[in-house]
């Protein structure tokens, strides 16, 4: 089998709230430095263009994901050498407001990903000031076929699950997660939980995980970085450090794959029938109880 | 397991990396805190310290005359041990006209005039020495409202509003604060004998396990008499909690335009940085 090797760069930076002009340069940094490292896909965190407890300023950094934006411009222009995930706001044509991930390769939009869920409890927001994603879908790259979601999105198990089922090989985490419950731990409880859940996945459906995390603050809000890459085995292949800006370069062998699911043929024996009668069962039947 | 135990190399880095970011973003390099001999102020001090270097830190001793020697003392170890810049003024003169003017001020005015009149003099070092106020209340006394609006809870931004006076003293401990300031009875030294648990009625280590129940965890009052806290403490606490409210937020503002600030006018501080 052909050696099929890819160089992903994690670009865990810091962000200037509302000024997607400081962000773009710090992007153009950022994808300067990994091209000398030979990375060939750079992930930038949720919102990386735009800050995350935008409220009021939602609306006024949007963009949208075309030749013509003028931020899209430069930053296709730049996936001629290097494919790039990044975060924004997307302003649809019905003037809908999403927090979305693009996906940039050759000059061209391969994907663009609306966050799904909103968290809108806590200490979060995001319902109050964003509209709802309606869609998760794996797409082809020249890397194969890969999956993004954010944030909050794999917080709930269906959509790396709809992943996995559509056929990513990879799946691209990004977020904008604030920091939270220090206790007697080394590690911050929300830290633990994603890089538990993160493992879990890569575990379950026997595929990369890649999570690109943000760092910095905003008011009180510290952002943990501690970003990740996990193998088909559920191994941490790389972390970047906490609560600092680091690109984080990480070779990845795409045939670990074949190998793990020769090994342990998950995907092949998934009853997605039996899930699909089963969940029409559970949604027909007791709609009155369960949602 | 004590749930108010803390990773304190953790609480440490988040602390200092907030105190940095909060202020250099803004233009700032330096910090203005006022040091009272307590371990609030203490740890606030330590972290500034660490955050900004201890020579964009500046240090300000304001006793009145009654206030304890102790208190100067104790400070001045911090300014010692730290090596941050420092400096003493004295309020006895910028108060005590006051109190002539009103022979029968109780002690609870006497309190709040002194704490406002510090709160002038660190903005106004604030503008002179071109750094931020650092503040030093802590999660105990910002939810039972032991604190002087706009006195010494007047700062630009505050490290330690989510650490419950034990988790303080672990933390200063960590960080190398000296055991007689770890130590002592918290006292807001506003008049001779006074201490917090005194005049709170309880002990800050069984507020502080209250709080956690009733804050963190969103146990109801039932479920901390439950628990094994007294009725009557848990409803004195509760009640404390939300009668203080008010010191919690800015003032309400009185919505007449589609467009009112807290409402619907919604921006952090950090915007734009």
């Amino acid at each position: 089998m052909k050696t099929m090797k890819l160089k992903l760069g994690l670009a865990q930076i810091n962000t200037r709230l509302g000024d997607v002009q400081a962000n773009l340069e710090k992007h153009f940094d950022f994808i300067e430095q990994a091209r000398g490292q030979g990375a060939d896909l750079l992930i930038f965190p949720e919102l990386s263009l735009t800050g995350y407890v935008l409220q009021d300023l939602a609306t006024t950094v949007a963009h949208r994901p075309e030749p013509d934006d003028p931020v899209f411009a430069q930053l296709l222009k730049a996936s001629q050498e290097i494919d790039l995930v990044v975060g924004f706001v997307e302003e649809d044509r019905r003037r809908r407001f999403y927090i979305a991930a693009a996906y940039l390769a050759q000059g061209e939009v391969k994907h663009v990903h609306h966050k799904v869920y909103l968290p809108t409890y806590g200490l979060f927001d995001e319902g109050r000031f964003f509209a709802w994603g309606d869609s998760v879908q794996a797409f082809d790259t020249r890397f194969g076929r890969l999956g993004m979601l954010i944030c909050e999105d794999f917080w709930h198990a269906s959509p790396p699950y709809l992943l996995w089922l559509d056929g990513a090989e990879m799946l691209l985490f990004t977020s904008a997660s604030p920091g939270r419950g220090v206790n007697e731990q080394p590690q911050l409880e929300s830290a633990r939980w994603v890089e538990h859940i993160n493992r879990a996945y890569a575990s379950l459906f026997t595929t990369f995980v890649v999570h690109s995390n943000r760092v910095g603050y905003e008011d009180g809000l510290n952002f943990w970085g501690g970003s990740t890459v996990f193998d088909p085995n559920g191994e941490l292949l790389a972390k970047a450090p906490y609560q600092h800006e680091a690109l984080t370069v990480c070779e990845v062998d795409l045939n670990q794959l074949h190998r793990t699911r020769a090994r342990l043929p998950l995907l092949r024996d998934e009853r997605t029938t039996l899930v699909l009668r089963e969940m029409e069962r559970i949604m027909g039947n007791v709609r009155s109880t369960v949602r | 397991m004590n749930e108010l135990v803390i990773h304190t190399d953790l609480a440490r880095a988040i602390l200092t990396g907030f105190i940095r970011s909060e202020i250099t973003r803004v233009g700032y390099q330096r910090a203005v805190i006022g040091l009272s001999g307590g371990v609030d102020s203490a740890l606030s001090c330590y972290l500034a310290a660490e955050a900004l270097g201890p020579e964009n830190v500046l240090a300000v001793r304001m006793p009145y005359q009654s206030s304890s020697p102790d208190s100067l003392q104790h400070a001045q170890w911090v300014i010692d041990a730290l090596g941050v810049q420092s400096l003493t003024v004295p309020i006895t003169e910028m108060v005590d006209p006051l109190f002539e003017r009103f022979p029968t001020i109780s002690p609870t005015r006497r309190g709040n005039v002194m704490a406002r009149a510090r709160m002038i003099i660190l903005y106004d070092q604030s503008e002179e020495f071109q750094g931020l106020v650092v503040g030093t209340g802590n999660k105990t006394e910002i939810l039972l409202g032991y604190s002087t609006l706009f006195g010494d809870s007047a700062c630009a931004l505050n490290p330690l509003g989510d650490l419950y006076k034990t988790q303080v003293r672990q933390l200063a401990r960590a960080m190398g604060v000296a055991e007689a300031i770890v130590a002592k009875p918290p006292s807001a030294d506003l008049w001779v004998g006074q201490t917090d648990e005194g005049e709170l009625g309880f002990t800050y280590d069984d507020v502080d396990r209250l709080l956690y129940l009733l804050v963190d965890q969103r146990y109801s009052p039932e479920e901390c008499v439950e628990a094994g806290f007294a009725e009557k403490f848990v409803s004195v606490v509760a009640h404390k909690v939300k009668r203080n409210h008010f010191k919690r937020i800015m003032p309400p503002i009185a919505k007449l335009s589609n467009r009112t600030i807290g409402y619907d006018f919604l921006y952090l501080r950090d915007w734009g940085t």
